[in-house]
């Protein structure tokens, strides 16, 4: 495939055609704040967290779904992007309930992770404190609504990689929230194969081993990669 | 509590400042003219708003001091129930679960009406700086004032941010 050259953060790098901003990045080394984006599942641009600046381009792009093009300029940090990055941070908490101190994921939760590494002290915008509930009924797991991003994360792995389509997205604006099936109760959504890997996949406190309590909420991430990697080039090894 | 865990540096801090009111000293009314508050708690009821004014008139610089100050954190999480939530709390707690004498405990002047929305300190009035955590470990609370101390603007980075 043919090779573009293009300079990330003054670096002058090349990357294959067809290859993602996000991945000429991790090639050049430069770490781009992700939060949507999953190694193993294409990738939707939902969170915005890996806007970039690209000379030349009044607007900002997102790493994650913007392809490399010859020549490309592109800038990973700068005052204007660390602005939006906090203020979509801080939209995230604001929007659902985010309670870190009683939270499962405490501790290893990738948006807890991305607030503290970009200097979120507090948040500027009112709480909203919606009204959210947790559903339990499936007998492994559990999926509570105060805490997710609707990163689609979960979504993304429950059809590409399991294939069972449990796992949707429904209604508009703030309303928008994960549904099983046609909006039934995780328990009785009969395409559920119980694989756990939405689990896995889940940044945040959303998706649960049942029985989990305080900051117990560990995942492996590299056993989607390791699906993934022995799906699409028939080997059996991990990515690292 | 983990103030305590700051161990000898707070006979340090002892001799570098006047300690001149916290929820355990003598002091009933808070003073003017105060350098530094640290603020700790949600903003629940009447009593926590009235003080909170008071401090701050009366006070330079306003440190939000764990995530109820900084976030609602728990305190909060009765917000989720409605704007109705200060009474059904009340109705909860004294009334459905009391096993005698189911009453609302009300006493104008002794006990403080809860507010309709629990909130972050810095929602009510301007704060300067934040300190977060639940509770904030001792070594980030003595970042914070060493810096203070020797006249350095307090900065917190990285995982001395983390909330929880
Ligand atoms: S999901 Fe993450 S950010 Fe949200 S409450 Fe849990 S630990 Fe905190
Ligand atoms: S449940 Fe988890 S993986 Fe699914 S959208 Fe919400 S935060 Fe993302
Ligand atoms: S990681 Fe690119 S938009 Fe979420």
């Amino acid at each position: 495939m043919a090779a573009k050259t293009l300079t990330i953060d003054g670096k002058q790098i090349s990357a294959e055609e067809g290859a993602t901003i996000l991945q000429a990045s991790e090639e050049a080394s430069v770490k781009i704040p992700t939060l949507c984006h999953l190694d193993g599942v294409y990738d939707v641009g939902a969170c915005r967290l890996c806007l970039v600046e690209v000379t030349g381009v009044p607007k900002l792009l997102p790493a994650c779904t913007t392809k490399v093009a010859e020549g490309m300029d592109i800038k990973t940090d700068s005052e204007r992007l660390r602005k939006y990055r906090r203020m979509i941070l801080e939209l995230l908490f604001a929007e659902r309930n985010h309670v870190c101190a009683v939270c499962v994921s405490n501790g290893h939760c990738e948006l807890q992770m991305l607030a503290y590494s970009n200097g979120m002290d507090h948040v500027r915008y009112e709480y909203t404190f919606p009204k959210w509930s947790l559903d339990t009924t499936h007998n492994l797991f559990g999926m509570d609504h105060n805490r997710c991003v609707l990163c689609t994360r979960c979504v993304r792995v429950c059809w590409h990689i399991e294939a069972a389509g449990t796992k949707n997205v429904a209604g508009r604006g703030g309303k928008s929230r994960i549904i099983t099936d046609l909006n039934m109760p995780w328990g009785e959504a009969d395409s559920c194969t119980s694989c756990g890997k939405c689990v896995q996949a889940c940044p945040t406190g959303a998706l649960f081993h049942k029985g989990s309590t305080v900051g117990e909420m560990e995942r492996d991430r590299s056993k989607l990669e390791f699906i993934v990697t022995a799906r699409e080039k028939q080997q059996w090894i991990s990515a690292d | 509590m983990s103030f305590l865990d700051l161990d000898e540096f707070l006979i340090e801090l002892a001799g570098a400042v006047d300690l001149v009111y916290s929820p355990v000293v003598d002091v009933k009314e808070y003073p003017e003219n105060v350098d530094v508050c640290l603020i700790e708690g949600a903003v629940c009821n009447e009593d926590n708003l009235a003080i909170l004014h008071k401090i701050r008139a009366r006070t330079k610089v306003l440190i939000s001091f764990g995530d109820c100050a900084v976030t609602g954190n728990v305190p909060a999480m009765r917000n989720q129930l409605g704007l109705d939530n200060a009474k059904n709390v009340l109705q909860c707690a004294y009334i459905e679960n009391a096993q005698n004498n189911p009453n609302v405990p009300k006493a104008d002047g002794i006990v403080p009406q809860l507010l309709e929305w629990v909130l972050p300190v810095h929602e009510v009035v301007h704060v300067e700086y934040y300190l977060p955590g639940c509770p904030p470990p001792a070594d980030r609370i003595k970042a914070v004032l060493g810096q203070m101390l020797s006249g350095v603007e307090p900065k917190l980075e990285g995982a001395n941010l983390k909330f929880g």
